[in-house]
């Protein structure tokens, strides 16, 4: 879902022949180049790793800006006068959120809620969402809840301000776009990680720095779906407005906005799913909040008490996006709505019902949770965790167990794609990623693939980062498998697809720290495990990108192929998975990005490598290593990107 | 041009907007949090690190706190030098359990004076190098650092390749093992489980088979009663002697183990800060209750509860008269 909004230009394929050639050419040209520059690379600073002389030691001026910053920040204006009130403003402002919240009880919300989701997308989703609240109550974490919602609704509300902004300016002045687009992309594939560390030191620890954060991760779609909207605006539309002499101002209002709405919408939605995710990653700089639950509970390795904090994110995502979609649909739509509570009769009717529901458990003396209203699901999750390592962990006949695999995996796979990585001349690696990238793209993709992998060399972490990289493509290799082969059985039977469906939402929010304790004790500690967490993170969006795309294929394509007597395998391999290309591409693409998104996430289960010093940096206040290795994890993401995803001459328009 | 000229507009509009709700400077040492002192509850937020022992601490001074003083308690889990920068802030009002770091001693209590040292929580901390008790039964010689390179090859994981593993734990703890390997000239790998949670779940596996390995560790620690393990001994630790990090060669030091405040929160605190400063108990009280939260999946909130009925005398002393 991170980053479900990333473009996704697509070839032609039916230039098959003279692509081809195209190839054979580029990889002449850059033989040509490498016989050239090599030797001369090599005479100077030989083969092997990433040579010391090109590297930039930032250990020291980072350390350096850490300790100005604390020094100064009581005292110096910048702080004084602009971070600190931001700062208090974030407080504020949520405190002002919790407030009302905790105000309106657990009947309020809860009322609140249900009767919403009722005014915007109907009966069905507002029985859900006001089960979901119970629910969350139900697991004894109203509170958490509530404080989560109050973070949530302020960073949600900032994200779409600034999105809406950057991508209004976006979509009306074609410089800015192009400046913004590279922009945009950094922000999404930057660790939110690494970025934690510096934003607790400016505006301090806890909930001014997780907004912040929030804000920086999900107010890229929000931006990229304003501008395409506004972009993809009727010719015809605007010309007929201009025509009637509608100024500027007035064309955006009347005309540009609102069809661009269904857009809009689809940007707060992913906007809510984005900021969602990052309730549990702010928890590490003390946000608070149902994320810090699952923190918490992690530490003393309680997987039961932990899911009880992340059942709650799931639902809060599962009925936000649902009720953002729907509103999203019904905007488009406009349906002829003569329900006697229409417009704002059945918004007055909504909210006195909150209002009586609030006073009534106020009444009642009921405003928090009733403490006996309280399911403990732990001890049973905790009797399920152990079952499955018992069982499974090791020795089990014929399979052999988890940890057998793991280590397997590990001695088998991870080894020698390390090493080998690891062995190559650094010149072969960035001659490689050329050619790969020139292959798929335009030469400029070449570049910036290759610098984003010279960079990493300059900062010096070069073995490091291909250790991480051996691990992202170990996984990519695992999701794309299990992938493609869900993805294809789930195009070919609807029930497995409706079955596949909420299994595929749960995995998709349930925040990847309540799957890090089960992964250990099924797979040890080590790379292997981090391995498991990334595959089980990325595997929802592939399976679900690969069954669209094959259900989408033409289905006259396939009548004629079984005319012609295919049997199904032959109509798969020959008719379906060549047309379905493109979006094949793209669940690779995905794929890979979201896989490497878990590195950080790995380094807490042994992983090492990038991710360790990420969270290391965090941990120890080391801005030095925590920013450093974040740099390293953006280019080996740009250049993954740059790599996986196929460009041609990026045309004046489009995303 | 008119889009650029409503954007600037609109950012003085903010700019205009945030000095005038500031009214002048804003106090970046005033900070609590957002959730605290809520609908007219008086709050104290204690900062929790992610071991047992410190969350066993903070159970019963919240039990405490909420029923015999009547104070509404926020936990907050931060790593350990984060949550010396947000007690300096006063995002949090106490830390009940740090581990040593002289670094940050000097800078936030004695240059910027806005932490003030609470006292002894009781507790002596240790960390060292363990293995397990039953293989140190096996082979008594284990114990000594000497010896550690004989059975490497017992300790090697796929993770390791063709060293032995030593197990670190979680990227926040003092750790000089990478180090102390290299110097001791050790034929290991130090490996980082990456997180506590992720080295408890790899020791009770490696247990439940009977399984060697080798593990940094610390004291005191719940984990000892469910798997009892023996400390290996490394060259003898002297003051001074860890003040290199790159050329340490001896153990860890015994630490008594501490408590800090925040300096506004230590004057203006009432009967929270008093109590806080006046909590001291044993490290086999400690135990006791990390046990009954780690092991036995009780509440925190419970196993304080359990601890405070059977020792009424040992809190009772606590409280602010």
């Amino acid at each position: 879902m991170a980053t479900a909004t990333a473009s996704s230009p697509v070839r032609d394929t039916g230039i098959g022949a003279l692509l081809r050639h195209r190839a054979v050419g580029k990889l002449l040209l850059l033989a040509v180049a490498a016989a050239v520059v090599v030797p001369i690379l090599n005479a100077k600073w030989a083969s092997g790793a990433w040579p010391d002389a090109l590297t930039v030691d930032l250990t020291e001026p980072l350390g350096k800006t850490t300790d100005w910053i604390i020094d100064n920040r009581d005292s110096h204006w910048l702080f004084t006068y602009f971070f600190g009130h931001i700062s208090n403003a974030i407080v504020l402002s949520v405190r002002g959120v919790y407030l009302v919240l905790l105000a309106a009880g657990w009947a309020g919300v809860t009322a609140a809620a249900g009767l919403i989701a009722w005014r915007v997308a109907g009966v069905k989703l507002a029985v859900m969402a006001a089960a979901s609240f119970a629910v969350c109550g139900l697991l004894g974490m109203w509170v958490p809840t509530m404080q989560t919602l109050a973070l949530m609704i302020v960073a949600v509300l900032a994200s779409v301000i600034l999105g809406l902004l950057l991508g209004l300016a976006g979509g009306l002045n074609d410089r800015i776009f192009r400046i913004l687009r590279p922009v945009l992309d950094t922000m999404q594939v930057l660790p939110a990680y690494a970025y934690l560390l510096p934003f607790a030191l400016v505006f301090g620890m806890g909930v001014p720095a997780a907004i912040i954060a929030t804000v920086v991760y999900a107010a890229p779609p929000m931006a990229r779906l304003t501008a395409l909207g506004l972009r993809g605006a009727d010719g015809g539309v605007m010309e007929a407005v201009s025509s009637l002499g509608a100024t500027a101002r007035q064309r955006l209002f009347s005309a540009r906005l609102p069809l661009a709405l269904k857009q809009l919408m689809l940007g707060v939605n992913q906007t809510i799913m984005m900021a969602l995710s990052m309730a549990v990653i702010a928890s590490v700089i003390g946000a608070g909040g149902l994320g810090d639950r699952v923190y918490q509970a992690l530490s003393t390795v309680d997987v039961g008490q932990a899911l009880a904090g992340g059942i709650p994110i799931v639902l809060l995502a599962v009925v936000l996006d649902r009720v953002t979609g729907a509103a999203g649909e019904r905007m488009g739509a406009h349906v002829e709505d003569n329900s006697p509570l229409r417009g704002w009769r059945g918004w007055s009717v909504a909210a006195a019902v909150t209002v009586v529901a609030a006073l009534a458990a106020r009444f009642a003396d009921r405003v928090d949770w009733p403490t006996g209203w309280v399911v403990n699901i732990a001890p049973s999750v905790n009797t399920a965790k152990d079952w499955m390592v018992d069982h499974l962990y090791t020795d089990v006949p014929v399979v052999g167990g988890t940890a057998d695999w793991a280590a397997h995996f590990t001695t088998w796979v991870l080894n020698p794609v390390r090493d080998g990585l690891q062995g190559l001349p650094w010149w072969s690696v960035l001659l490689i990623v050329a050619a790969l990238a020139w292959l798929i793209g335009t030469w400029q993709t070449a570049l910036t693939a290759v610098a984003a992998m010279a960079a990493i060399g300059v900062l010096g972490v070069w073995s490091k980062s291909l250790d991480t990289l051996s691990q992202v493509l170990a996984g990519v290799a695992v999701t794309v498998v299990l992938g493609f082969a869900i993805g294809i059985a789930a195009s070919r039977s609807t029930r497995l697809e409706r079955l596949l469906r909420p299994v595929l939402d749960v995995f998709q929010t349930m925040p990847q720290f309540v799957y890090l304790i089960p992964v250990v004790a099924l797979f040890g500690i080590g790379r292997a495990p981090a391995v498991a967490a990334a595959v089980v993170y990325a595997l929802p969006a592939v399976v679900r990108i690969t069954t669209q795309g094959l259900r989408q294929v033409d289905a006259a394509a396939m009548e004629s192929s079984r005319s012609l007597g295919a049997t199904s395998w032959q109509q798969l391999r020959q008719v379906q998975l060549p047309l379905a290309r493109p979006a094949l591409l793209l669940a690779l693409n995905q794929g890979v990005v979201l896989v490497l998104a878990v590195v950080v996430i790995g380094g807490l289960v042994g992983g090492g490598a990038l991710g360790y010093d990420v969270v290391f940096g965090i941990a120890q206040g080391d801005l030095a290593t925590g920013l450093v290795a974040g740099a390293a994890i953006v280019c080996l993401g740009l250049m993954l990107d740059r790599v996986t995803q196929p460009t041609e001459r990026r045309a004046k328009k489009g995303a | 041009m008119r889009v650029r000229t409503r954007v600037t507009s609109a950012v003085t509009a903010v700019g205009a907007l945030l000095a005038l709700s500031g009214c002048g400077a804003a106090d970046m040492t005033k900070q609590a949090s957002p959730y605290a002192n809520a609908a007219g509850a008086k709050t104290v937020t204690l900062s929790v690190q992610s071991w047992v022992g410190a969350q066993a601490d903070v159970a019963v001074a919240e039990y405490l706190l909420k029923n015999e003083l009547g104070y509404r308690v926020d936990k907050v889990q931060i790593d350990e030098v984060p949550a010396w920068d947000a007690l300096s802030q006063g995002r949090v009002d106490a830390i009940m359990e740090d581990w040593g770091h002289p670094e940050q001693e000097q800078r936030y209590v004695k240059d910027k004076k806005t932490i003030v040292p609470g006292g002894d929580v009781g507790v002596t901390g240790h960390i060292g190098w363990y293995v397990p008790t039953y293989f140190a039964k096996k082979h008594p010689d284990v114990t000594d650092w000497k010896n550690l390179n004989k059975y490497a090859d017992q300790f090697r994981t796929s993770e390791s390749g063709d060293k032995g593993q030593l197990m670190d734990g979680s990227p926040s703890y003092v750790t000089n093992d990478k180090a102390l390997v290299q110097n001791l000239d050790l034929d290991y790998e130090v490996v980082f489980a990456g997180s506590e949670a992720a080295q408890i779940t790899q020791i009770e596996q490696f247990a439940k088979k009977q399984k060697p390995f080798l593990t940094y560790w610390y004291k005191p620690q719940w984990l000892f009663e469910k798997v009892p393990m023996t400390e290996v001994k490394l060259p003898e630790y002297k003051e001074g002697c860890d003040a290199d990090p790159a050329k340490i060669k001896c153990a860890y030091p015994h630490t008594p183990l501490q408590k800090y405040f925040n300096a506004d929160f230590a004057k203006n605190g009432g009967e929270a800060a008093a109590f806080l400063k006046n909590f001291k108990w044993s490290e086999a009280d400690q135990n006791e209750v990390s046990l009954m939260i780690a092991d036995k999946k009780m509440s925190p909130d419970d196993a304080a509860k359990a601890w405070i009925a059977k020792n009424p005398a040992k809190w009772k002393s606590w409280l602010p008269k």
